[in-house]
Protein backbone atom coordinates (compact mmCIF):
# COMPACT_ATOMS: atom_id res chain seq x y z
CA UNK A 1 0.00 0.00 0.00
CA UNK A 2 1.20 3.56 -1.07
CA UNK A 3 2.95 5.67 2.42
CA UNK A 4 2.99 8.57 0.90
CA UNK A 5 0.66 10.59 -1.77
CA UNK A 6 1.08 13.63 -2.83
CA UNK A 7 -1.65 15.45 -5.20
CA UNK A 8 -1.39 18.36 -7.41
CA UNK A 9 0.49 19.91 -4.72
CA UNK A 10 0.98 23.79 -5.26
CA UNK A 11 2.50 25.82 -2.16
CA UNK A 12 2.77 29.56 -1.80
CA UNK A 13 4.62 32.00 -0.07
CA UNK A 14 2.68 35.03 -0.09
CA UNK A 15 2.73 36.00 -3.75
CA UNK A 16 5.11 33.52 -4.56
CA UNK A 17 4.56 30.13 -5.67
CA UNK A 18 7.11 27.48 -4.69
CA UNK A 19 5.35 24.23 -5.99
CA UNK A 20 3.06 24.15 -9.17
CA UNK A 21 0.94 20.83 -9.59
CA UNK A 22 2.72 18.42 -7.99
CA UNK A 23 2.14 15.05 -7.91
CA UNK A 24 4.22 11.85 -6.32
CA UNK A 25 3.66 9.09 -4.22
CA UNK A 26 5.88 6.88 -2.13
CA UNK A 27 5.87 3.09 -1.88
CA UNK A 28 7.06 0.62 0.75
CA UNK A 29 10.87 -0.31 0.70
CA UNK A 30 11.60 2.45 -1.72
CA UNK A 31 14.61 4.73 -2.18
CA UNK A 32 13.61 8.07 -3.76
CA UNK A 33 15.48 11.26 -4.46
CA UNK A 34 14.63 14.65 -4.97
CA UNK A 35 17.20 16.56 -6.66
CA UNK A 36 16.71 20.16 -8.10
CA UNK A 37 18.24 23.23 -8.29
CA UNK A 38 18.35 26.23 -4.87
CA UNK A 39 15.12 27.42 -4.74
CA UNK A 40 13.47 24.48 -6.89
CA UNK A 41 11.07 23.94 -3.65
CA UNK A 42 12.73 21.00 -2.23
CA UNK A 43 12.11 21.50 1.15
CA UNK A 44 8.54 23.27 0.44
CA UNK A 45 8.20 19.70 -0.33
CA UNK A 46 9.31 17.69 2.53
CA UNK A 47 7.81 20.40 5.10
CA UNK A 48 4.09 20.08 2.88
CA UNK A 49 4.82 16.24 3.94
CA UNK A 50 5.57 16.40 7.57
CA UNK A 51 2.67 19.02 7.94
CA UNK A 52 4.67 22.13 8.15
CA UNK A 53 3.53 24.02 5.21
CA UNK A 54 -0.13 24.29 4.19
CA UNK A 55 -0.90 23.24 0.76
CA UNK A 56 -2.62 26.66 -0.98
CA UNK A 57 -4.35 23.92 -3.53
CA UNK A 58 -4.04 19.89 -3.59
CA UNK A 59 -3.24 17.59 -1.15
CA UNK A 60 -0.82 15.38 1.30
CA UNK A 61 -2.60 12.45 2.09
CA UNK A 62 -0.57 9.99 4.64
CA UNK A 63 -1.17 6.22 5.09
CA UNK A 64 -3.31 5.99 8.63
CA UNK A 65 -0.84 5.30 11.54
CA UNK A 66 2.23 6.26 9.19
CA UNK A 67 5.11 6.51 11.09
CA UNK A 68 7.74 9.26 9.92
CA UNK A 69 11.40 9.55 10.66
CA UNK A 70 12.73 12.72 9.95
CA UNK A 71 16.42 14.02 10.01
CA UNK A 72 16.53 17.79 9.45
CA UNK A 73 18.55 19.41 7.60
CA UNK A 74 20.47 21.27 10.24
CA UNK A 75 19.88 21.42 14.04
CA UNK A 76 21.11 24.49 16.00
CA UNK A 77 20.86 23.62 19.59
CA UNK A 78 21.37 27.21 21.41
CA UNK A 79 24.44 26.61 23.84
CA UNK A 80 22.39 27.53 26.68
CA UNK A 81 20.36 24.79 26.67
CA UNK A 82 22.29 21.65 28.15
CA UNK A 83 20.82 18.12 26.76
CA UNK A 84 22.61 14.72 26.43
CA UNK A 85 22.44 12.54 23.66
CA UNK A 86 20.23 10.03 25.66
CA UNK A 87 17.55 12.64 26.64
CA UNK A 88 17.61 14.56 23.07
CA UNK A 89 16.80 10.89 21.64
CA UNK A 90 14.12 9.90 24.72
CA UNK A 91 12.51 13.23 24.32
CA UNK A 92 9.27 12.51 21.80
CA UNK A 93 10.08 8.71 21.88
CA UNK A 94 8.84 6.67 24.77
CA UNK A 95 11.74 4.13 24.23
CA UNK A 96 14.39 2.75 26.72
CA UNK A 97 17.94 3.62 27.42
CA UNK A 98 18.77 0.16 26.22
CA UNK A 99 16.81 1.08 22.59
CA UNK A 100 18.90 3.89 22.88
CA UNK A 101 21.99 2.25 23.20
CA UNK A 102 21.42 -0.09 20.40
CA UNK A 103 20.04 2.86 18.33
CA UNK A 104 23.50 4.51 19.00
CA UNK A 105 25.15 1.53 17.97
CA UNK A 106 23.85 0.37 14.82
CA UNK A 107 24.25 4.23 13.57
CA UNK A 108 27.75 3.95 14.37
CA UNK A 109 28.22 5.68 17.25
CA UNK A 110 27.90 4.01 20.30
CA UNK A 111 29.29 5.59 24.15
CA UNK A 112 27.95 8.63 23.24
CA UNK A 113 24.70 8.47 25.42
CA UNK A 114 25.85 10.41 28.68
CA UNK A 115 27.71 13.41 26.06
CA UNK A 116 26.04 16.56 25.65
CA UNK A 117 24.50 17.20 22.18
CA UNK A 118 26.69 20.49 21.92
CA UNK A 119 30.14 18.43 22.03
CA UNK A 120 29.20 16.34 19.43
CA UNK A 121 31.30 17.10 15.76
CA UNK A 122 29.53 17.38 12.91
CA UNK A 123 29.42 13.64 11.73
CA UNK A 124 28.55 12.59 15.43
CA UNK A 125 25.70 14.84 15.38
CA UNK A 126 24.06 13.59 11.84
CA UNK A 127 24.29 9.86 13.13
CA UNK A 128 23.09 10.62 16.28
CA UNK A 129 19.87 12.52 14.88
CA UNK A 130 19.73 9.27 11.95
CA UNK A 131 19.31 6.91 15.17
CA UNK A 132 16.78 9.39 16.40
CA UNK A 133 15.16 9.02 13.46
CA UNK A 134 15.26 5.43 13.48
CA UNK A 135 14.52 4.78 16.91
CA UNK A 136 10.73 4.27 16.62
CA UNK A 137 10.80 2.28 13.59
CA UNK A 138 9.63 4.44 10.92
CA UNK A 139 7.86 3.55 7.83
CA UNK A 140 9.20 6.40 5.93
CA UNK A 141 12.79 7.65 6.89
CA UNK A 142 12.64 11.71 5.30
CA UNK A 143 16.10 13.00 5.09
CA UNK A 144 16.66 16.97 4.34
CA UNK A 145 19.86 17.47 3.15
CA UNK A 146 21.33 15.31 5.93
CA UNK A 147 24.46 15.07 4.81
CA UNK A 148 25.49 19.05 4.99
CA UNK A 149 28.78 19.70 6.76
CA UNK A 150 29.86 16.85 6.10
CA UNK A 151 33.40 15.89 3.81
CA UNK A 152 32.94 13.32 1.38
CA UNK A 153 34.16 10.57 3.17
CA UNK A 154 31.57 11.51 6.02
CA UNK A 155 28.89 11.68 3.62
CA UNK A 156 29.85 8.54 1.35
CA UNK A 157 29.40 6.45 5.21
CA UNK A 158 26.18 8.31 5.94
CA UNK A 159 24.71 7.39 2.52
CA UNK A 160 25.84 3.68 3.12
CA UNK A 161 24.35 3.67 6.38
CA UNK A 162 21.02 5.09 4.54
CA UNK A 163 21.59 1.81 2.24
CA UNK A 164 21.78 -0.41 5.48
CA UNK A 165 18.93 0.87 7.20
CA UNK A 166 17.02 0.17 4.07
CA UNK A 167 18.46 -3.53 3.73
CA UNK A 168 17.57 -4.17 7.62
CA UNK A 169 14.42 -2.64 8.10
CA UNK A 170 12.70 -2.39 5.09
CA UNK A 171 11.89 1.41 5.54
CA UNK A 172 11.27 3.39 2.79
CA UNK A 173 13.44 6.65 2.21
CA UNK A 174 12.86 10.10 0.79
CA UNK A 175 15.49 12.10 0.80
CA UNK A 176 16.53 15.24 -0.90
CA UNK A 177 20.44 16.00 -1.78
CA UNK A 178 22.21 18.19 -4.02
CA UNK A 179 25.06 15.55 -4.13
CA UNK A 180 23.87 14.43 -7.47
CA UNK A 181 26.02 11.63 -7.91
CA UNK A 182 26.12 9.85 -4.52
CA UNK A 183 22.75 10.13 -4.29
CA UNK A 184 21.58 9.17 -8.27
CA UNK A 185 23.38 6.14 -7.45
CA UNK A 186 21.96 4.98 -4.41
CA UNK A 187 18.57 5.84 -5.09
CA UNK A 188 15.38 3.47 -6.72
CA UNK A 189 14.11 6.81 -7.99
CA UNK A 190 15.13 10.15 -8.57
CA UNK A 191 12.70 13.01 -9.14
CA UNK A 192 13.89 15.96 -10.49
CA UNK A 193 12.36 19.19 -8.95
CA UNK A 194 12.36 22.79 -10.29
CA UNK A 195 8.63 24.31 -9.14
CA UNK A 196 7.39 21.33 -10.69
CA UNK A 197 8.39 17.68 -11.02
CA UNK A 198 10.97 17.93 -14.49
CA UNK A 199 11.21 14.52 -14.84
CA UNK A 200 11.39 11.18 -12.67
CA UNK A 201 12.10 7.53 -13.26
CA UNK A 202 15.27 5.60 -12.50
CA UNK A 203 18.48 7.23 -12.55
CA UNK A 204 20.05 6.31 -15.73
CA UNK A 205 16.35 7.42 -17.03
CA UNK A 206 16.93 10.77 -15.37
CA UNK A 207 20.39 11.11 -15.75
CA UNK A 208 20.06 11.03 -19.43
CA UNK A 209 16.52 12.93 -19.82
CA UNK A 210 17.18 16.43 -21.63
CA UNK A 211 15.19 18.53 -18.65
CA UNK A 212 17.39 17.17 -16.33
CA UNK A 213 20.48 17.92 -18.50
CA UNK A 214 18.82 21.10 -18.77
CA UNK A 215 19.12 22.05 -15.23
CA UNK A 216 22.89 20.38 -14.03
CA UNK A 217 24.19 20.43 -18.06
CA UNK A 218 25.99 17.23 -19.72
CA UNK A 219 28.80 16.66 -16.34
CA UNK A 220 26.80 15.37 -14.23
CA UNK A 221 26.05 12.10 -16.43
CA UNK A 222 29.54 12.01 -15.68
CA UNK A 223 29.31 11.91 -12.11
CA UNK A 224 27.04 9.26 -12.81
CA UNK A 225 29.48 7.30 -14.63
CA UNK A 226 31.82 7.56 -12.26
CA UNK A 227 29.92 5.54 -9.74
CA UNK A 228 29.33 2.87 -12.34
CA UNK A 229 33.56 2.53 -12.61
CA UNK A 230 33.47 3.09 -8.69
CA UNK A 231 31.73 -0.40 -8.53
CA UNK A 232 32.38 -2.79 -11.60
CA UNK A 233 35.91 -3.66 -10.26
CA UNK A 234 37.27 -3.88 -6.91
CA UNK A 235 39.78 -1.51 -5.26
CA UNK A 236 41.59 -4.20 -2.74
CA UNK A 237 44.50 -3.64 -3.76
CA UNK A 238 44.53 -0.18 -3.86
CA UNK A 239 45.47 2.80 -1.36
CA UNK A 240 43.30 5.72 -2.06
CA UNK A 241 44.94 8.02 0.75
CA UNK A 242 48.27 7.60 -1.02
CA UNK A 243 46.81 8.42 -4.50
CA UNK A 244 45.20 11.44 -3.24
CA UNK A 245 48.91 12.37 -1.60
CA UNK A 246 50.53 12.23 -4.54
CA UNK B 1 1.79 34.48 60.28
CA UNK B 2 0.93 36.50 56.58
CA UNK B 3 0.20 39.73 59.39
CA UNK B 4 3.96 40.13 58.96
CA UNK B 5 4.54 42.58 55.68
CA UNK B 6 8.03 41.16 55.28
CA UNK B 7 6.52 37.40 55.96
CA UNK B 8 4.14 38.52 52.54
CA UNK B 9 6.92 40.22 50.86
CA UNK B 10 9.15 36.79 50.99
CA UNK B 11 5.99 34.69 49.57
CA UNK B 12 5.57 37.27 46.96
CA UNK B 13 9.06 37.16 45.73
CA UNK B 14 9.12 33.36 45.91
CA UNK B 15 6.44 32.44 43.74
CA UNK B 16 7.15 34.79 41.36
CA UNK B 17 10.51 32.88 41.29
CA UNK B 18 9.16 29.82 40.82
CA UNK B 19 6.67 30.94 37.26
CA UNK B 20 9.75 32.63 36.22
CA UNK B 21 12.65 29.85 36.64
CA UNK B 22 10.96 27.47 33.48
CA UNK B 23 9.50 30.24 31.77
CA UNK B 24 13.25 32.30 31.94
CA UNK B 25 15.15 29.10 30.68
CA UNK B 26 12.94 29.21 27.60
CA UNK B 27 13.59 32.52 26.90
CA UNK B 28 17.01 31.97 27.01
CA UNK B 29 16.97 29.15 24.60
CA UNK B 30 14.90 30.66 22.33
CA UNK B 31 16.24 34.08 22.41
CA UNK B 32 13.58 35.87 23.87
CA UNK B 33 14.77 38.23 26.29
CA UNK B 34 13.56 41.60 24.16
CA UNK B 35 9.85 39.67 23.85
CA UNK B 36 10.04 39.41 27.65
CA UNK B 37 10.78 43.19 27.79
CA UNK B 38 8.24 44.01 25.15
CA UNK B 39 5.51 42.25 26.92
CA UNK B 40 6.90 43.95 30.44
CA UNK B 41 6.88 47.36 29.04
CA UNK B 42 3.25 47.09 27.59
CA UNK B 43 2.18 46.35 31.31
CA UNK B 44 2.82 50.01 32.06
CA UNK B 45 0.13 50.66 29.32
CA UNK B 46 -2.58 48.22 30.63
CA UNK B 47 -1.75 49.56 34.67
CA UNK B 48 -2.48 53.37 33.23
CA UNK B 49 -6.06 51.72 31.96
CA UNK B 50 -6.91 49.51 35.07
CA UNK B 51 -6.45 52.71 36.81
CA UNK B 52 -8.36 55.03 34.24
CA UNK B 53 -11.57 52.11 34.32
CA UNK B 54 -11.28 51.04 37.90
CA UNK B 55 -10.25 47.70 37.17
CA UNK B 56 -7.90 45.07 39.29
CA UNK B 57 -3.98 46.26 37.94
CA UNK B 58 -3.86 42.63 37.61
CA UNK B 59 -6.51 42.46 34.82
CA UNK B 60 -5.39 44.91 33.49
CA UNK B 61 -1.80 44.39 32.44
CA UNK B 62 -2.74 40.76 31.85
CA UNK B 63 -4.62 41.90 29.21
CA UNK B 64 -2.49 44.55 27.46
CA UNK B 65 0.83 41.67 27.85
CA UNK B 66 -1.46 39.60 26.15
CA UNK B 67 -1.89 41.60 23.44
CA UNK B 68 0.83 42.57 22.88
CA UNK B 69 3.17 39.25 23.52
CA UNK B 70 0.33 38.14 20.56
CA UNK B 71 1.31 41.48 18.44
CA UNK B 72 4.46 40.70 18.42
CA UNK B 73 4.03 36.52 17.64
CA UNK B 74 1.61 38.04 14.25
CA UNK B 75 4.08 40.41 12.90
CA UNK B 76 6.97 38.29 13.16
CA UNK B 77 8.93 37.65 10.11
CA UNK B 78 6.95 40.00 7.83
CA UNK B 79 9.42 42.78 6.64
CA UNK B 80 11.19 44.13 10.07
CA UNK B 81 13.89 41.71 11.91
CA UNK B 82 12.66 41.18 15.60
CA UNK B 83 14.72 43.13 17.22
CA UNK B 84 13.73 46.29 15.76
CA UNK B 85 10.02 45.19 15.71
CA UNK B 86 10.58 44.86 19.84
CA UNK B 87 12.25 47.88 20.31
CA UNK B 88 9.80 49.77 18.47
CA UNK B 89 6.60 48.37 19.98
CA UNK B 90 8.41 47.75 23.43
CA UNK B 91 9.15 51.53 23.81
CA UNK B 92 6.21 52.80 22.10
CA UNK B 93 3.94 50.63 24.70
CA UNK B 94 6.13 52.30 27.44
CA UNK B 95 5.92 55.71 26.69
CA UNK B 96 2.22 55.24 25.47
CA UNK B 97 1.68 53.93 29.15
CA UNK B 98 3.66 56.53 30.97
CA UNK B 99 1.44 59.37 28.84
CA UNK B 100 -1.75 57.98 29.46
CA UNK B 101 -1.01 57.47 33.57
CA UNK B 102 -0.30 61.24 33.27
CA UNK B 103 -3.76 61.92 32.28
CA UNK B 104 -4.74 60.29 35.84
CA UNK B 105 -4.51 63.67 37.59
CA UNK B 106 -7.58 62.75 39.24
CA UNK B 107 -5.88 59.75 41.02
CA UNK B 108 -2.36 60.34 42.81
CA UNK B 109 -0.36 57.25 41.74
CA UNK B 110 2.91 55.98 42.51
CA UNK B 111 4.72 55.53 39.38
CA UNK B 112 7.62 54.15 40.77
CA UNK B 113 5.68 51.55 42.57
CA UNK B 114 4.95 50.32 39.14
CA UNK B 115 8.07 50.35 37.38
CA UNK B 116 10.50 49.33 40.07
CA UNK B 117 7.47 46.84 42.21
CA UNK B 118 6.62 47.69 45.38
CA UNK B 119 7.09 43.97 47.12
CA UNK B 120 7.09 45.86 50.60
CA UNK B 121 3.08 46.52 50.29
CA UNK B 122 2.35 42.93 49.13
CA UNK B 123 -1.45 41.79 50.31
CA UNK B 124 -2.34 38.77 51.54
CA UNK B 125 -5.22 38.77 48.38
CA UNK B 126 -2.23 39.87 46.06
CA UNK B 127 -0.23 37.23 47.31
CA UNK B 128 -3.19 34.06 46.15
CA UNK B 129 -3.49 36.15 42.55
CA UNK B 130 0.55 35.68 42.61
CA UNK B 131 0.92 32.05 43.40
CA UNK B 132 -2.67 31.29 41.87
CA UNK B 133 -0.60 32.95 38.60
CA UNK B 134 2.58 30.90 39.53
CA UNK B 135 1.11 27.50 39.66
CA UNK B 136 -0.87 28.10 36.49
CA UNK B 137 2.35 28.63 34.87
CA UNK B 138 4.35 25.89 36.05
CA UNK B 139 1.17 23.27 35.86
CA UNK B 140 1.38 24.73 31.74
CA UNK B 141 5.12 24.48 31.03
CA UNK B 142 5.26 21.16 32.95
CA UNK B 143 2.54 19.73 31.10
CA UNK B 144 4.05 20.68 27.72
CA UNK B 145 7.52 19.90 28.73
CA UNK B 146 8.80 17.93 26.22
CA UNK B 147 6.83 19.39 23.01
CA UNK B 148 8.03 22.72 23.96
CA UNK B 149 11.60 21.60 24.37
CA UNK B 150 11.12 19.27 20.67
CA UNK B 151 9.74 22.68 19.25
CA UNK B 152 12.22 24.71 20.66
CA UNK B 153 15.20 22.36 19.30
CA UNK B 154 13.48 22.66 15.72
CA UNK B 155 10.23 23.42 13.93
CA UNK B 156 10.66 20.65 11.54
CA UNK B 157 11.07 18.36 13.98
CA UNK B 158 8.42 18.78 16.59
CA UNK B 159 5.95 18.77 12.94
CA UNK B 160 7.16 15.40 12.59
CA UNK B 161 6.55 13.98 15.65
CA UNK B 162 3.16 15.36 15.69
CA UNK B 163 3.18 18.20 17.52
CA UNK B 164 2.53 22.39 16.66
CA UNK B 165 5.17 24.21 17.44
CA UNK B 166 2.65 27.49 16.79
CA UNK B 167 0.56 25.93 19.43
CA UNK B 168 3.65 25.38 21.64
CA UNK B 169 4.88 29.11 21.23
CA UNK B 170 1.33 30.11 22.10
CA UNK B 171 1.21 28.84 25.46
CA UNK B 172 4.74 30.61 26.04
CA UNK B 173 3.34 33.87 25.09
CA UNK B 174 0.48 33.06 27.35
CA UNK B 175 2.41 32.15 30.19
CA UNK B 176 5.07 35.08 29.51
CA UNK B 177 2.01 37.53 30.21
CA UNK B 178 0.61 35.74 33.40
CA UNK B 179 3.88 35.60 34.93
CA UNK B 180 4.41 39.83 33.75
CA UNK B 181 0.91 40.50 35.33
CA UNK B 182 1.45 39.24 38.66
CA UNK B 183 5.47 40.28 38.55
CA UNK B 184 4.33 44.14 38.58
CA UNK B 185 4.03 44.19 42.64
CA UNK B 186 7.17 42.24 42.81
CA UNK B 187 9.93 43.72 40.61
CA UNK B 188 7.50 46.27 38.53
CA UNK B 189 7.82 46.57 34.50
CA UNK B 190 11.64 47.86 33.83
CA UNK B 191 12.50 44.58 36.10
CA UNK B 192 10.57 41.83 35.15
CA UNK B 193 12.50 40.35 32.37
CA UNK B 194 15.78 40.00 34.67
CA UNK B 195 13.75 37.71 36.69
CA UNK B 196 13.06 35.66 33.89
CA UNK B 197 16.80 36.19 32.24
CA UNK B 198 18.87 36.27 35.37
CA UNK B 199 18.45 32.91 37.04
CA UNK B 200 18.12 30.95 34.12
CA UNK B 201 21.77 32.18 32.47
CA UNK B 202 23.27 31.26 36.26
CA UNK B 203 21.92 27.94 36.49
CA UNK B 204 23.20 27.53 33.17
CA UNK B 205 26.82 26.73 33.73
CA UNK B 206 25.90 24.30 36.52
CA UNK B 207 23.21 22.11 34.99
CA UNK B 208 23.45 19.21 32.34
CA UNK B 209 19.78 18.48 31.69
CA UNK B 210 17.04 21.13 30.62
CA UNK B 211 15.08 19.97 33.67
CA UNK B 212 18.22 20.63 36.21
CA UNK B 213 18.70 24.05 34.61
CA UNK B 214 15.34 25.04 35.32
CA UNK B 215 15.29 23.52 39.02
CA UNK B 216 18.59 25.42 39.50
CA UNK B 217 17.03 28.64 38.14
CA UNK B 218 14.31 28.30 40.85
CA UNK B 219 16.36 27.83 43.28
CA UNK B 220 18.52 30.57 42.02
CA UNK B 221 15.43 33.18 42.01
CA UNK B 222 13.91 32.19 45.22
CA UNK B 223 17.29 32.62 46.89
CA UNK B 224 17.42 35.95 44.83
CA UNK B 225 13.81 37.14 46.43
CA UNK B 226 14.83 36.20 50.28
CA UNK B 227 18.11 37.49 50.29
CA UNK B 228 17.39 40.37 48.33
CA UNK B 229 14.83 41.35 50.53
CA UNK B 230 17.06 41.16 53.74
CA UNK B 231 19.75 43.24 52.27
CA UNK B 232 16.61 45.78 51.45
CA UNK B 233 15.53 45.57 55.00
CA UNK B 234 19.20 46.02 56.73
CA UNK B 235 20.57 48.62 53.91
CA UNK B 236 17.47 50.21 53.42
CA UNK B 237 17.36 50.26 49.55
CA UNK B 238 14.45 49.59 47.37
CA UNK B 239 13.24 45.64 47.44
CA UNK B 240 12.92 44.79 43.98
CA UNK B 241 16.13 46.21 42.40
CA UNK B 242 17.78 44.69 45.51
CA UNK B 243 16.27 41.33 44.69
CA UNK B 244 17.83 41.53 40.94
CA UNK B 245 21.39 42.61 42.20
CA UNK B 246 21.60 39.58 44.13
CA UNK B 247 20.20 37.15 41.21
CA UNK B 248 22.71 39.29 39.45
CA UNK B 249 25.99 38.67 42.17
CA UNK B 250 24.92 34.89 42.31
CA UNK B 251 25.36 35.19 38.11
CA UNK B 252 28.74 36.35 38.28
CA UNK B 253 29.99 33.89 40.71
CA UNK B 254 28.23 31.11 38.86
CA UNK B 255 29.87 31.69 35.51
CA UNK B 256 33.02 32.43 37.04
CA UNK B 257 33.31 28.84 38.90
CA UNK B 258 31.63 27.38 35.09
CA UNK B 259 34.30 29.29 33.44
CA UNK B 260 37.30 27.80 35.92
CA UNK B 261 35.82 24.58 35.81
CA UNK B 262 35.87 24.39 32.19
CA UNK B 263 39.42 25.68 31.53
CA UNK B 264 40.50 23.20 33.77
CA UNK B 265 39.32 20.04 31.92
Amino acid sequence: MTLITVENLSVRYGANTVLRHVDMAIEPGEIVTIVGPNGSGKTSLLRAIIGATKPSVGNVSLKPGLKLGYVPQKLHIDPTLPISVERFMRLTNPVSRKQCMEALESAGVPDLLKRQMSQLSGGQFQRVLLARALINRPDVLLLDEATQGLDQPGSAAFYRQIEDVRRDTGCAILMISHELHVVMSASDRVICLNGHVCCEGSPAVVASAPEYRALFGTGTGGALALYRHDHDHDHDNCDHSQEAAE
Amino acid sequence: MLDDFMTRATLAGVGVAFAAAPLGCFVVWRRMAYFGDATAHAAILGVALSLTFQMSVFTGALAVALIMALTVTLLAGRGYAMDTLLGVLAHSALAFGLVAVSFLSGVRIDLMAYLFGDILAVSRSDLLVIWGGAALVVALIAWRWSQLLTATLNEELAYASGYDPKREQLILTLSLAVTVAVAIKVVGVLLIAAMLIIPAAAARSLAKSPETMALIAAAIGAFSAVAGLRAAYVFDTPAGPSIVCVAAVVFACFSLIGWQTRSRT
